[in-house]
């Protein structure tokens, strides 16, 4: 009896299976509707507008604007420079991605105590300055596609060690990013987890940050969003700027060579 | 203190479609901060529309409306180079007005 039961319950299943397949959206579709939806009113452009004038702004003890900052093609040069970070840079001797060269432009240049600005809380002080230079400086690189580059020593050394980090478990729950991001179509609840170890997975993943985050409210850099991945990860918060989440960096826009950057993004 | 408005305007036929992405944080005055204390309310109470000097829309707005709301509208008449100007008030009696030209 039960087990008749039973099968009566899996056929009604299986007959059940292809009306709600044919009559429902795949969930994947359906945010990609609400994205679409959203997209025309992104606020991550009144960000960047906000960026674009504090760019420009004399701020600091020293009264100057970042207008002279060299984020890799040269002192002031904005356009295309996101999709080119992490990148080496001569001047500090370090593999530097776009929050860790704003941290020593707005040391140099404006007289702030970038180890200051790392130590305040996101959404805060100075990290509220950030937030919109990175949805501005992203936004100078839309449709751009990315071209990390991997000449110098010390980019392929911080590929090899964002590698590492990328696949190194631990934490109480014994994750690495690779449990998530290491495989295609994986999700957590209702998000598709871009696979972040090859394209097209990894030009949408590191491609779409900085976003909005609308469950938020806030934008979201790079670094608050690895400070975040480690926080779901149980691992203790990396340092902001630190070489370990620069290293992530490179490993992963290395990965997204190709991809077409869409940030600063929306995100639900 | 409060930051610009984006505003897009568009003709097209004898329609004219306005797009606005506001800046305000719209607290609700439901949340309460890391210290228990609940953050009062914040919000913008009227918003609307001028075309020409004319106004073209008007809404009162409360708390269900989100951060950094976006809003669009459209209204009959309007052609390129016209101008449309947006103000709100919220409750702390903050105004602000931005202006566009249609394109």
């Amino acid at each position: 009896m039960k087990s008749s039961l039973f099968g009566l319950a899996a056929l009604a299943a299986i007959a059940a299976l292809p009306l709600t397949a044919a009559a429902q959206k795949s969930t994947a579709e359906g945010i990609a509707e609400y994205r679409a939806m959203l997209a025309d009113g992104n606020p991550a452009e009144l960000y960047e507008a906000k960026g674009e004038g504090l760019w420009k702004e004399a701020r600091g003890p020293k009264k100057a604007s970042l207008e002279q900052c060299d984020l890799g093609k040269g002192p002031g040069v904005v356009k295309g420079a996101f999709v080119e970070l992490p990148r080496f840079f001569a001047d500090t001797q370090r593999v530097q991605d776009l929050e860790s060269r704003l941290l020593t432009c707005m040391e140099q240049l404006q007289g702030f105590n970038a180890g200051e600005i790392a130590k305040t809380r996101f959404g805060a002080g100075e990290q509220k300055t950030i937030e919109s230079l990175v949805a501005y400086i992203s936004g100078e690189s839309r449709e751009l596609a990315f071209n990390v580059p991997q000449s110098h020593a010390k980019e392929k050394l911080m590929y090899e060690v964002g590698k590492k980090m990328f696949y190194l478990r631990g934490g109480p729950y014994d994750f690495s990013c690779a449990s998530c991001h290491g495989e295609d179509n994986k999700r957590v609840r209702l998000q598709d987890l871009p696979n972040l170890t090859r394209q097209p997975g990894a030009g949408v993943g590191f491609g779409s940050w900085p976003a909005y985050r609308v469950s938020s409210g806030d934008l979201w850099s790079m670094q608050r969003r690895l400070n975040d991945c480690y926080r779901q990860q149980r691992f203790p918060f990396p340092g902001y700027a630190s070489d370990a989440t620069i290293a992530l960096g490179v490993y992963m826009g290395v990965n997204a060579k190709g991809g077409a950057s869409i940030a600063p993004a929306l995100k639900r | 203190m409060s930051e610009p408005m984006r505003i897009r305007a568009q003709a097209q036929g004898d329609k004219t479609t306005v797009r606005v992405l506001v800046s305000h944080e719209m607290e609700s005055g439901q949340r309460k901060d890391a210290a228990g204390k609940t953050v009062p309310a914040w919000f913008i109470q009227s918003i609307s529309a001028t075309w020409n000097g004319k106004t073209v829309m008007s809404a009162q707005w409360g708390t269900a409306v989100s951060k950094n709301p976006f809003m669009q509208f459209a209204f009959k008449g309007g052609k390129a180079g016209d101008k449309i100007a947006v103000s709100w008030v919220d409750n702390h009696g903050d105004k602000r007005t931005d202006e566009a030209v249609i394109a």
